[in-house]
């Protein structure tokens, strides 16, 4: 489809945080932050998909959350911090989802894989001892709930995420467990 | 891939702002609040328009209060701060309960309580691309002069498809708008019009501001039950909420308000079961009025007869909750 023959409104400079570094550029109010984000930015690893909310493949975190890069306007992000796919792993280390990912072969198309990484990450970042004493998938299920794979059948998806979740929750009770020994 | 046609975005931070905006532009202005049915329905060119008025910095309109009386939400709250909010689950559990099962999570984040109440209808003749509708003659919705749902119908019966309206019409909710001319307020139930091209009545001038609930009598029992093909990501394909009032163990009256039919809600009053038990024959007699008042379209995917029993059975289902009856067991295949 083309972008119809209209005079496009004036960019507008937005100003948000990508990845933790600032960023500010350019771009026409109907441009969205997916079009920002591959076309503009160069930052590939968000997935183009549907374009229409219904696959979760151009998941980003805003704020944290996960929401969908295709339907947020580019200039509503402003001030703002946007993580990507890229911004995932640490030093050109992998983040411990996509090592869990690659080892029980979470992966196959992988076209949905970085919309999946951002909401599971979205979920890790949520999970503590307090709250959710043990990982349960069915959480893990609704956590990716907006996020459709056409190859994989979920099972090692919800297997990869389930590993981390568990690692992150023994590593909790590790620490808790460490710091009421002390005198 | 899906783009957007070129339009301006104004983002004003007070709500004078806005309504001046609204106000200069209209009628070819929207509000976006959450964007995740204006954004689509503007890629498939459903909607043209070339204003935009951002409710995304209009502080007043976020946010959760409650007083003795009532619980007020602004019409740009997300719908996951709606679903997990401590006041709205202990005081209106049903529409906290329809704000979690809308889409997915990241709609849920996106997508506001102003936004859903304000949802475009949808059909299954609408819903699709411009090269779609095309080739099909449009339809009253989409440039045409022909229902493909109600052949030789004259008006747009496209389904009303928010999970929080029948909710917040069962507890009895008002809408409050803004505009230049000053504040006006309205029924959620009287924002709803038989016409699929228009079916909520708030002008494009208007800027919807808040919903006001009151707290309902501790006697009150409201339940709202869906259903979708999938548990998630799928506008609901059946939508009712049930409301019992209940006095010393009987009904006193009550509602049950159920959508996804066509453009406006159907509202079923149950004054004349005054006195009723509530219990399994409760259960019944609502399945059995839904059943004679109410009729699914072929407007949704999905068969319409099915719809229409499966209406009944979630209806049923409904008052199951309320009374604190078990689930029926489902039938052993033979």
């Amino acid at each position: 489809m083309t972008v119809p023959d209209a005079p496009s409104p004036a960019p507008v400079l937005v100003t948000l945080q990508l990845n933790g570094e600032p960023v500010s550029v350019a771009v026409p109010p109907h441009w969205t932050l997916l079009e920002l984000l591959r076309y503009r930015l160069g930052l590939t690893g968000t997935k183009q998909g549907c374009d229409k909310g219904d696959c979760g493949t151009c998941t980003v975190r805003i704020d944290g959350e996960p929401q969908l890069a295709c339907l947020t306007l580019a200039v509503e992000v402003r001030d703002r911090h946007v993580e990507t796919v890229e911004g995932l792993g640490v030093g050109g280390e992998p983040h411990p989802l996509q090592e869990a990912f690659a080892r029980v072969g979470a992966a196959q198309c992988g076209f949905c894989t970085p919309g999946m990484l951002m909401s599971a990450s979205a979920y890790l970042d949520k999970l503590t001892l307090e709250d959710e004493p043990v990982v349960r998938r069915e959480d893990i299920a609704q956590a990716l709930a907006g996020n459709l794979c056409r190859c994989t059948g979920y099972t090692k998806i919800l297997q990869a995420v389930e590993e981390v979740a568990q690692v992150v929750l023994d590593r909790q009770r590790e620490l808790a467990e460490s710091t009421t020994e002390e005198p | 891939m899906l783009r957007l046609p070129p339009f301006a975005l104004h983002q004003p931070t007070t709500v004078a702002e806005a309504v001046a905006t609204l106000k200069e532009f209209a009628p070819d202005v929207r509000v976006i609040s959450g964007g995740t049915d204006l954004l689509p329905n503007m890629k498939l060119a459903q909607t043209k328009v070339s204003h935009l008025v951002s409710a995304k910095f209009l502080d007043e309109l976020h946010g959760i209060t409650r007083t003795d009386t009532h619980v007020r939400i602004g019409a740009a709250t997300s719908l996951q701060t709606l679903a997990e909010d401590e006041d709205v689950r202990e005081l209106l559990p049903a529409l906290a309960y329809a704000a979690s099962r809308i889409a997915s999570p990241q709609i849920r984040q996106m997508g506001t309580l102003g936004g859903n109440i304000s949802l475009d209808t949808r059909c299954r003749y609408i819903n699709q691309s411009e090269l779609w509708r095309e080739a099909l003659g449009g339809c009253l919705k989409s440039h045409g002069s022909e229902c493909h749902v109600v052949p030789g119908g004259q008006g747009c019966v496209a389904a009303l498809s928010a999970d929080t309206v029948a909710p917040l019409i069962a507890y009895g909710a008002v809408a409050e708008m803004a505009s230049v001319l000053g504040p006006r307020r309205a029924p959620v139930q009287e924002l709803f019009q038989q016409d699929g091209t228009w079916h909520v009545r708030i002008a494009r001038e208007e800027l919807l501001v808040a919903i006001e609930i009151p707290i309902p009598a501790p006697q009150t029992r409201v339940a709202y039950r869906k259903w979708s093909v999938r548990q998630s990501i799928d506008f609901p394909l059946v939508s009712v909420a049930v409301r019992l009032d209940v006095a010393d163990d009987v009904l006193t009256g009550g509602l049950v308000v159920v959508s996804a039919l066509g453009p406006r809600p159907r509202v079923l009053t149950l004054e004349r079961l005054a006195g009723s038990a509530i219990d399994e024959s409760l259960a019944e007699a609502l399945g059995q009025m839904v059943h004679e008042r109410a009729r699914p379209l072929p407007n949704l995917p999905y068969d319409a007869e099915y719809r229409r029993e499966r209406m009944v059975v979630e209806v049923r289902r409904a008052v199951r909750v309320l009374a604190g009856l078990p689930e029926r067991p489902l039938p052993v295949p033979r």
